[in-house]
């Protein structure tokens, strides 16, 4: 009990929809303080634990806490301390952008007088103070974002969820995204966040699960995944189309270990330009060669043979 | 105890949730209330001069009419009936399009469910909505009928809470139905099958007495007949109190179902 209390607490956490199982028995911990991730692709899982949590959906099986509390008797509570961001912006197009800020303060039990104050704090704090009164349709993915953002906040939540924070933002809008959440992060709010971004988790998370068919398959910090599971570097090779996979035996042993994918192959190993130089010493000409650090879409490659974003 | 309050800010839980909902309703039905005032009295107007003047002219005029309609005139008695189908009419629309806008549109009750609101306060705040949007169409109808010596009667001032029961009749039921739905796809029917069927057989025209015996009792089972009754003898009396229960009765029983249908399909929707 007290401050130090894992926010989130879950063990053999099965999600069901009639017969297709969404998430199957997973566990997790989030310390407080924590920025946690859940990596994974499309339908792995990652959303309907976020609702789990969020306490707008049940367990269909398995023990979850949040604050110590049970979702399912408590959720009332819960949600008191909680901000969601959701995967679809839910803002409220029937009203203006202070309004949506205001009303949804009122859901909390703020007075009047406390949630007008608090949403133009936060319409500041989001850069969007000038857009107040604007309704929320004419604005952009990443203003809607942003707006959804604040509207988290407006309880001063101990706990923030955001399913996909920047999924569909152009990179600049995904970059303001990030800035401001590190600077609530910096704050001190715990958050867990979901995405299928590797550079997104490698940015926001201190700590994540790699999620895929309902289960976790991996877990650790960003770098601390990518040194257990994958060498340092990558040397991405391409012979063109189809001709990679016949390659295979004329570049083995020059990485420590070979993905296939259709239009290139990877090759691991703790030097990329050494692996580069072996392969020119070999007289292999790609069509092109590149060589990058490796990132947490390798990890997931490895794990689950499959890459994150399809 | 476990719970770790912040400073800075209280979070208070109160019973005050469903007034939440129904304030996001009123944030957004406040800009257009004195248009949606103006078409309250429009409409019921339109009607009456319609129907009540031109029918009423034929009717009153007829051999038969004293006997079915007493010392009542047709104006009377099917001006006092708009209380009830003025309110079925709006109701019906606000529990389809206007309740469906939540769940699809707007997202306001998606949205309102990641705060402390469940999805009950969601279907109590809709119904405190729905329960102003008929308030507000009695009104009207009460304006309109104050302008008429045939009506022009104290019963006017209590009238329009009929409107409120008899639209709460149709809305919660209707809005239970919406809360199952994700288009809009089955509501021109319910119009057309449901709501436009009782306005004609619902004994706002004529007493339900003239319609074939074996049609009347139809009358009995739909909302609107013991709205019109209850409207009418809000206004022109003639009806005993134990009839008067009978209707208040059936009524309440057609909202209290309606309203607990709501609460289920609002929980099923919103708790997958």
């Amino acid at each position: 009990m007290g401050s130090q209390q894992s926010p989130v607490v879950g063990s053999s956490l099965v999600k069901r929809f009639g017969d297709f199982t969404a998430v199957d028995g997973i566990d997790i911990e989030v310390a407080p303080g924590e920025a946690f991730g859940f990596l994974g692709p499309n339908g792995a899982g990652k959303t309907s634990t976020m609702r789990m949590i969020g306490c707008v959906s049940p367990p269909t099986a398995g023990t979850l806490r949040i604050f110590g509390l049970d979702p399912v008797a408590d959720g009332r509570k819960i949600r008191a301390r909680m901000g969601v961001v959701p995967q679809l912006d839910q803002l409220d197009n029937d009203l203006t952008v202070l309004e949506n800020l205001m009303i949804y303060g009122r859901y909390f039990d703020l007075s009047r007088k406390a949630a007008a104050a608090r949403a133009n704090e936060l319409l500041e704090f989001v850069q969007l103070t000038e857009k107040a009164d604007s309704k929320v349709d004419p604005l952009s993915g990443g203003q809607k974002r942003r707006v959804s953002i604040a509207r988290s906040l407006i309880n001063e939540p101990d706990l923030l969820l955001l399913d996909e924070p920047t999924t569909g933002l152009d990179p600049q809008a995904r970059h303001v995204l990030w800035d401001r959440l590190y600077q609530l992060k910096e704050r001190g709010a715990t958050q867990v966040i979901t995405t299928h971004f590797m550079d997104e988790a490698e940015q926001l998370c201190d700590r994540l699960v790699v999620m895929d068919a309902g289960k976790i398959v991996a877990e650790g910090s960003p770098q601390g995944l990518i040194s257990k599971h994958v060498r340092r570097e990558v040397l991405e090779v391409r012979f063109g189309y189809g001709l990679n996979e016949s390659m295979v035996p004329k570049v083995d042993g020059v990485g420590d270990r070979i993905e296939i994918l259709p239009d290139r192959l990877l090759l691991y190993s703790d030097d990329g330009d050494a692996a580069l130089s072996e392969l020119h010493r070999r007289e292999i000409i790609p069509e092109s060669a590149l060589v990058r650090r490796s990132s947490l879409e390798d990890v997931f490659l490895k794990l689950t043979g499959r890459t994150l974003v399809e | 105890m476990g719970a770790v309050m912040r400073s800075g800010m209280q979070r208070r839980l109160t019973s005050w949730a469903p007034v939440r909902v129904y304030l996001r309703d009123w944030t957004f039905f406040r800009r257009m209330w004195w248009s949606v005032m103006l078409g309250s009295i429009i409409q019921p107007l339109l009607f009456l001069l319609g129907v009540g003047l031109g029918i009423g002219e034929l009717v009153d005029n007829g051999p038969a009419a004293a006997n079915v309609l007493g010392d009542t005139s047709y104006f009377a008695f099917y001006a006092t009936a708009l209380f009830a189908t003025s309110a079925m009419f709006v109701l019906s629309q606000e529990a389809m399009w206007g309740t469906l806008d939540g769940f699809q549109w707007s997202s306001a009750h998606v949205a309102m469910i990641s705060t402390p609101l469940t999805p009950t306060d969601v279907a109590i705040g809709k119904a405190l909505h729905y329960a102003m949007r008929a308030l507000f169409t009695g009104v009207g109808v009460a304006l309109v009928l104050a302008l008429f010596d045939d009506t022009r009667r104290v019963g006017l001032l209590l009238a329009p809470f009929g409107s409120v029961l008899t639209g709460l009749a149709f809305g919660l039921p209707i809005a239970a139905w919406t809360g199952s739905r994700t288009t809009d796809a089955s509501f021109p029917a319910i119009l057309r099958f449901g709501v436009i069927p009782m306005f004609l057989f619902g004994g706002a025209f004529y007493p339900i007495t003239q319609l074939p015996g074996w049609l009347q009792p139809v009358a009995w089972i739909t909302p609107l007949w013991h709205g019109v009754e209850l409207c009418r003898a809000m206004v022109l009396g003639g009806t005993s109190p134990a009839q008067m229960a009978m209707h208040l009765g059936v009524l309440l029983a057609f909202c209290s179902l309606g309203l607990f249908a709501m609460t289920k399909t609002f929980a099923a929707r919103l708790r997958a």
